[in-house]
């Protein structure tokens, strides 16, 4: 790694200075556009306390949900938790914490916190459990409650393509949180299927700029599929 | 006779008018894309960020990158647009689709909404329910009128956690098609065979039954 170049050599190489009880803030969407590799290396790494932002925790097999055996994470802030036996026997018990988000808010603090805003208004989740304890607000006869931003110590993500300045290309619905995910991490790693040339990408086609990513691995993916549903000629 | 899932898949896409972007929601909303009425052009929203959702993908088309917000493959319409999800719940909060069908555990007649969490038992999340409800103008709730033990799932006034407060005013039922209004429920169509007295005696909240209840119709 040197000037623009954010490539690093190994998985290790990829999270080092993470921590234990830091804050991390993963992309994707169920297992579509997760970093999984990322994820395993973390399991490697046997870090603990983590509070993990992501819209959801994997399955019980595959994603966030490998950290869950050795309880790595003490709080997860995600949208949707279903899917997941040991998550729920977790929670229950009391051993993991949870903020349930409102998908909408979520993807909009992760914006936020990547974009310097500390808060903003949303009319998501006025009246109901959670806009308990906020702030709310009324704008032109409409209710709204403050939501702030978040940032975490690390980001990890997942791209289609990222050329060695970090700029990225995500693919389909695989895109989902990991633009945003990207910028709210004081330290950006992102995982991608291939590395380009710098150059090779269109600037007019990059989706997300490589200002944001610190450290950028190639990977080979499993790609697991939650619901596999097709349809006969 | 109660609605089965498809008529009332078949119901609900009968509101689809041409021109039309709209969120299907998991379970019965999501089959009424099976029913869009002939002649109507309209674009499937799905939140995880996929404007133009096509139908489930042949075997040979399944693609780990193309899911729908129930997290099933899916294809991709002509003309359709990837994004991520803040650009997709930019869509939803600033009231830019024009319809939005999810499903519920409770309506109440104040147009409250209950769908995402049973305390002590269910506990999987809003996802983007809360965010749904909050944005669109125009939201039409299908669930079942009543519980299997015979309890109004159309209540006077939520037992379960909010999703949304105030922002419901149309549900279908297996049973009816009733709007939210002034506090109460209107009772706009019924289910084939079933009586405007079945209908009364199992919403729980006030109902208005205007003077003439039709049929609902299956073309």
């Amino acid at each position: 790694m040197s000037g623009l170049d954010k490539v690093v050599g190994s998985y290790a190489d990829a999270l080092a200075g993470l921590e234990d009880n830091m804050t991390v803030i993963a992309g994707g969407f169920g297992l579509c556009g997760i970093p999984e590799n990322l994820i395993k290396e973390i399991k490697r790494k046997g870090t603990r306390g983590l509070t993990v932002v992501s819209n959801n925790c994997g399955t019980d097999k595959f994603g966030l949900g490998i950290l869950l055996p050795d309880k790595q994470i003490r709080k997860m802030v995600a949208s949707y938790v279903g899917e997941n036996a040991m998550f729920e026997a977790q929670m229950m018990s009391g051993e993991l914490e949870v903020e349930l988000t409102p998908q909408g808010t979520l993807a909009e603090k992760m914006r936020a916190g990547g974009a310097g805003i500390p808060a903003f208004y949303t009319a998501t989740g006025y009246g109901t459990p959670v806009g308990e304890g906020k702030e709310v607000r009324e704008f032109n006869g409409r209710h709204y409650i403050l939501e702030e931003a978040i940032q975490g110590d690390f980001s990890i993500a997942k791209a289609w393509k990222g050329d060695r300045y970090g700029n990225l290309v995500f693919r389909k619905t695989a895109r989902n949180f990991n633009p945003m995910a990207v910028t709210a991490g004081k330290i950006a790693v992102v995982e991608v299927e291939e590395i380009v040339e710098v150059g090779s990408l269109d600037p007019d086609e990059i989706h997300l700029p490589g200002i944001y990513v610190d450290r950028l691995i190639q990977g080979t993916f499993e790609k697991n599929i939650e619901q596999r549903t097709v349809r006969s000629v | 006779m109660a609605l089965t899932r498809e008529e009332l898949a078949q119901r609900v896409a009968q509101e689809f008018k041409d021109g039309y972007y709209i969120n299907l929601g998991i379970g019965i909303p999501t089959l009424a894309a099976n029913y869009i009425p002939e002649g109507t052009q309209v674009m499937l929203q799905s939140e995880n960020g996929l404007l133009g959702m096509g139908p489930f993908p042949l075997e040979d088309e399944v693609d780990p990158d193309l899911i729908n917000a129930g997290k099933q493959t899916v294809t991709m319409a002509n003309g359709a647009s990837l994004f991520s999800s803040a650009d997709s719940f930019a869509m939803i909060r600033g009231g830019h689709v024009d319809l939005t069908v999810l499903g519920a555990f409770e309506v109440d007649c104040q147009g409250n909404i209950a769908s995402y969490m049973i305390p002590g038992k269910l506990i999987k999340g809003m996802g983007g329910a809360m965010d749904l409800v909050a944005g669109a103008e125009n939201i039409i709730v299908t669930m079942t009128h009543a519980s299997k033990h015979g309890e109004s799932k159309l209540l006077k006034e939520c037992t379960l956690p909010l999703t949304g407060k105030g922002c419901i005013k149309q549900v279908l039922t297996d049973l009816a098609l009733m709007d939210i209004k002034e506090g109460r429920f209107i009772l706009r169509e019924r289910a084939p065979g079933v009586s405007v007295e079945e209908i009364v005696k199992l919403t729980a909240g006030e109902v208005l039954v205007p003077d003439h209840v039709p049929e609902m119709s299956f073309r």
